[in-house]
């Protein structure tokens, strides 16, 4: 089997036995941040602590990005595979509303308030054979 | 102290392969010195911008090198109503008597393209596709179908009457109608908007002349007063482009704040507009930005656009030059565009376009990346 990284440091804790988003609560106000910031949006605190955020949430809203983007998007393929993909805000209960690539790329198939599941999954194999892992959200069967 | 527009000039807007940007900005200048009966070496100071097409300042390479301050602005999509802001507080101090502000721009074709690290995100968030403010549009208008009930239909007469428009303003990019049918069946881009949803990336150059009220009269025998000029940032917790996340709980956001500072400061309200541009970067947008100007309710948007109040001769009349969709959107000019229109609007001469009934009130807003709004409120 190929070797595995994770897309970023510090955005999830994958591969963990069960992997999940890293985000940061604010210790003054308590609000959440996905990535993990050094201070606080919304009230500027600097004492923040990272926590994993749930796996489950509901999807906020979506699109489907039906062309490829230019560089910086970065995955193996080229025009003629490019396979148009979902993006959405999912939000995860007492956290944070997170933005994210979805599995799902059917119109038909997304409605907002739907049950999504976050999960981890290869984006694209690099030269020397490692694969890329990253996250995604998952309609709940 | 009041400060008046005396002098507008454009370029039109579009593809002119054969004038650079700084070029189109000069062109401009120089017709609002010309429609204000002035020279170059009268103006005191200027303000401009230009986000592809070199530091709006050497224009006066172009122009004439007369030694007075000239400030570059760059604040992305409100660069022209940052600059505007900048030259009213100039003449309301008392510093100056008169001044310039100018807006030009040249942009490669194709969708503008975002460095994440440039905003502070992760390479990870551009690498997996999702630096594209197309995809933010699309999300926005459709958790906004969603909860008040707009139809994909309303979506394609946002483009439909941006073309009519633009059919009628000699200065427009695009000049031929399209239908409603061939809007919604062009190439999706981001579910729900389709390519004849969005503007592009475009050409064009606007320059305008403001002076102290009490001067106006020396120079125009129509002069249009500045009632206000506001610009607003984010706060936390309204949803904006190019975010890895957002707060639970939204609250109103940066178009919100400007627009109410500005009714305020102008001391009208927005009954009293004859006439709007607001920020269309596609339909979605100006969907949106209606109710978030205080037009309507959210929600009352799809029968107003439906029964056409939005055109030229309807009660709400927006984007009577076709908008950003019919002028594409040439970032430095892209705003003042829209208080050049609003000025012809109320001095009676923008000809095919001209609004009905003597208005006296109109409004423009922007709206842009990172989550920045500019309004400006001009009375006759
Ligand atoms: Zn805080």
């Amino acid at each position: 089997m190929s070797n595995q990284v994770p897309i970023a440091e510090g955005l999830f804790t994958w591969p963990a036995a069960k992997p999940a988003l890293l985000g940061s609560r604010c210790n003054q106000c308590g609000i959440v941040a996905f990535p993990v910031a050094s201070s606080c949006m919304a009230c500027s605190g600097q004492d923040v602590t990272a926590e994993e955020l749930p796996g489950r949430g509901t999807l906020w809203t979506w699109t489907v990005q039906q062309f490829m983007p230019k560089t910086p998007y970065n995955t193996n393929e080229t025009a003629e595979t490019f396979t148009p993909y979902g993006v959405g805000y999912v939000e995860l209960p007492g956290g944070v509303r997170v933005e994210g690539r979805l599995t799902e790329n059917d119109p038909q198939k997304l409605r907002i308030g739907m049950d999504m599941d976050v999960v981890f999954e290869p984006l694209r194999t690099e030269d020397s054979g490692e694969e890329v892992i990253s996250f995604f959200f998952k309609p709940v069967e | 102290m009041d400060v008046a527009i005396v002098g507008i000039g454009i370029h039109p807007f579009g593809r002119t392969p054969a004038r650079s940007g700084l070029q189109q900005g000069a062109y401009a200048a120089r017709l609002a010195l010309q429609d204000a009966s002035i020279q170059w070496s009268d103006i005191q100071f200027a303000f401009g911008g230009s986000a592809s097409a070199g530091s709006a300042d050497a224009l006066v390479n172009e122009l004439g090198l007369t030694g007075i301050p000239f400030i570059n602005v760059a604040n992305g999509c409100a660069t022209g109503g940052s600059s505007l802001i900048s030259a009213f507080n100039a003449i309301k101090s008392g510093e100056y008597d008169i001044g310039m502000v100018s807006g030009f721009d040249k942009h490669e074709r194709g969708a503008f393209n975002a460095d994440p690290k440039e905003l502070g995100i992760g390479q990870w968030y551009g690498e997996v596709g999702m630096m594209m403010t197309t995809q933010f549009f699309a999300m926005k208008i459709q958790k906004y179908m969603h909860d008040y009930g707009i139809s994909t239909d309303t979506l394609a007469k946002v483009s439909e009457k941006a073309f009519i428009n633009g059919s009628k303003n000699p200065n427009a990019w695009r000049r031929e109608p399209i239908t409603v049918e061939e809007i919604t069946n062009s190439m999706m881009v981001s579910n729900p908007l389709t390519k004849f949803m969005f503007c592009s990336p475009s050409e064009g150059g606007v320059a305008l002349v403001l002076c102290r009220a009490d001067h106006a009269e020396k120079y125009t025998k129509t002069p249009v007063y500045l009632k206000a000029a506001t610009m607003k940032s984010r706060r936390f917790g309204s949803f904006e482009v190019f975010a890895p996340s957002q707060a639970l709980e939204q609250v109103d956001g940066p178009t919100v704040d400007a627009s109410k500072a500005a009714f305020e400061m102008a001391g009208v309200g927005p009954k009293d507009m004859s006439v709007m541009q607001l920020q269309d970067t596609e339909v979605g947008a100006e969907i949106m930005h209606m109710a978030e100007n205080g037009f309507c309710e959210h929600g009352e948007q799809e029968a107003l656009i439906q029964s056409g109040a939005t055109h030229i001769n309807g009660s709400l009349p927006i984007n009577t030059d076709g908008g950003c969709l019919a002028n594409g959107e040439p970032i430095g000019a892209s705003g003042l565009r829209q208080v050049y229109e609003n000025t012809l609007q109320l001095r009676g001469q923008a000809g095919d376009h001209q609004v009905p009934g003597d208005p006296k009130l109109a409004y423009t807003h922007v709206y842009g990346a990172p989550g920045i709004s500019a309004v400006t409120i001009l009375q006759k």
